[in-house]
């Protein structure tokens, strides 16, 4: 980026900016229900969705509409309290996650000239704050399973648990690379690192490699969906929920996914920077998009792992090679 | 054709196809050629490929499988054995039925009731013909036995209806006169084979 002195951000400008994530990330999510069935369905070759709407397009409007009106059935020994409060910190903490993400580019609203930035939050420690944000939003799985007195719920934080702690690990040990080559943890730190035109995965590609296993593993996407493996423990952490509650934990793994995509196309993929002819927002769009479509791909393509492989693939496969692309990372940095 | 084939009761495993399953590795060396194949092998992009490329088959090949149910339907059988129908004389437009009364005596689920009477010419015409098709089992006997292939098995399949009256009385099931041109021939049990013409013969007089 070059050096022009960008306007100041002021309050208004932040909010604008929260209010529009909240909105297009909350509709994106929902959208990216009825993406992910078209997708998995033309890979399975069938229709999808084709009812609701010109392509089944209004299928989304349709679902909210029942997720609404739906019951919302609380089991009689449940923890009241907090099995009410458990999709709540899901979708929370994944949108409190997005507020120190760069999301759209930055622009300033005509006639008025209030200046949104791109970020609602440039923190300095952005990836940690995300990081961390999405480490607290294991909490909505383990204790929704733990509430509701189901023994499919109990298995399924017992999972949430060991996996997302076990691959928090991974993560954090993948960014930390990436992290010391640029020395420091803001996205737009990371962002103008990569402005030359190239993209740190050239240098950190076991790094990427590393993030994205662990990123699905922590959105829980389907080659590790052992929280809600339907196919084992009916639905897992998400058995006796129904109508919005439910709808929430959707949109907090959704908005998650697009959290992992942003954070994958920012840190690796060379961020919101002009590429050839294509502008940076169409070229972060195109990103996040193609790490969304990814994961509905992997999703159609491949299977489950066993629990018990998951734990091996962490902490005898991932986790050595993280530490050792840090520590190699680190001796090329010394000596270069 | 002989019977052998048909007597042969082992359906199945002529065509087995036998693994070429590999041995287990035998030593060390072995497990670790194995792991090391194993982890090398570009399957999990070969899987990709695959659920890509079916993508792609489905999209713009027009290879997508699903069958719009109630606005397309899948091609059934000519032999297939649906609610009845009356066929009429291609020429004269009358039916083709004579009122002899076989697919009533032969129904084994005694679901068709027939009536005829004596017309102002002298002929003989069928003053009612129901069919109960609460009780019908679709055997196939009433076509198979009617020796003017007047009632044959047609191909509605889709038998809700909101008055079982609705379907089985003779008019129903009676190709429409203004639909005598659509009518198809029964290809089912009963019906006429395609060589029928190369099967007559002169009726042997010369005994």
């Amino acid at each position: 980026m070059d050096a022009t002195i960008l306007p100041e951000v002021t309050a208004a400008g932040v909010i604008i900016k929260a209010i529009l994530i909240l909105a297009v990330i909350s509709a994106i999510a929902g959208f990216g229900t009825y993406i992910e069935r078209k997708v998995l369905a033309f890979m399975q070759r069938r229709l999808g969705p084709q009812h609701v709407g010109p392509y089944g397009l209004l299928q989304l409007a349709a679902d909210g509409i029942k997720l609404f009106t739906k019951e919302d059935i609380i089991p009689q020994h449940a923890n009241k309290i907090i099995f009410m409060i458990a999709p709540i910190i899901t979708a929370a903490t994944a949108f409190i996650a997005l507020a120190a993400v760069p999301v759209f580019p930055d622009f300033t609203i005509p006639f008025v000239d209030v200046y949104v930035p791109s970020i609602a939050s440039d923190v300095n420690v952005g990836i940690l704050f995300v990081l961390g944000m999405m480490a607290a939003g294991l909490y909505g799985p383990l204790l929704a399973g733990m509430a509701q007195s189901n023994k499919w719920g109990i298995i399924g934080s017992a999972r949430t648990a060991v996996q997302f702690l076990s691959y928090e690990v991974v993560t954090g040990l993948s960014l930390l690379a990436p992290i010391m080559m640029v020395g420091s943890l803001s996205f737009v730190d990371f962002n103008n690192y990569q402005s030359d035109g190239t993209w740190l995965v050239v240098y950190q590609p076991v790094a990427f490699i590393l993030f994205l296993i662990a990123g699905y593993a922590e959105t829980n996407r389907t080659p590790f969906d052992l929280l809600e493996h339907e196919a084992e423990i009916v639905s897992g952490y998400v058995t006796e929920y129904s109508g919005m509650r439910w709808g929430m934990f959707f949109i907090g793994e959704y908005a998650n996914m697009i959290t992992i995509g942003v954070i994958a196309s920012v840190v690796f993929l060379g961020g919101y920077n002009d590429f050839w002819i294509f502008p940076g927002w169409l070229m972060i769009l195109g990103k996040i998009a193609f790490s969304f479509f990814f994961m509905l791909w992997v999703r159609a393509a491949w299977p489950h792992v066993r629990p018990d492989q998951l734990m091996w693939l962490c902490w005898k496969v991932l986790m050595p090679l993280a530490v050792i692309n840090v520590v190699i990372t680190g001796i090329v940095m010394m000596i270069g | 054709m002989g019977l052998e084939q048909f007597k042969n009761r082992n359906v199945g495993t002529q065509n087995y196809v036998k693994l070429d399953l590999p041995h287990p590795p035998k030593n060390g060396w072995c497990a670790f050629k194995q792991v090391l194949s194993r982890s090398l092998k570009p399957e999990l992009f070969v899987g990709l490929w695959v659920a890509l490329r079916e993508m792609i088959n489905a999209l713009f090949r027009g290879q997508m499988h699903t069958t719009q149910y109630p606005l397309e339907k899948l091609p059934i059988s000519p032999r297939y054995r649906a609610i009845h129908e009356m066929l009429r004389l291609l020429e004269s437009g009358h039916y083709r039925c004579i009122g002899c009364g076989l697919c009533e005596k032969i129904c084994i689920a005694n679901c068709i009731t027939m009536d005829t009477r004596y017309d102002e010419n002298q002929r003989k015409e069928v003053s009612e013909y129901t069919i109960n098709f609460g009780r019908c089992i679709f055997c196939g006997y009433c076509a198979e036995v009617c020796p003017e292939l007047a009632i044959v098995h047609g191909g509605r399949y889709e038998t809700a209806s909101e008055q079982r009256a609705s379907f089985s009385l003779f008019e129903d099931m009676l190709t429409p006169i203004d639909k005598l041109n659509l009518q198809q021939e029964y290809q089912g049990f009963g019906a006429i084979s395609p060589n029928a013409d190369e099967n007559i013969k002169k009726t042997p007089l010369a005994y």
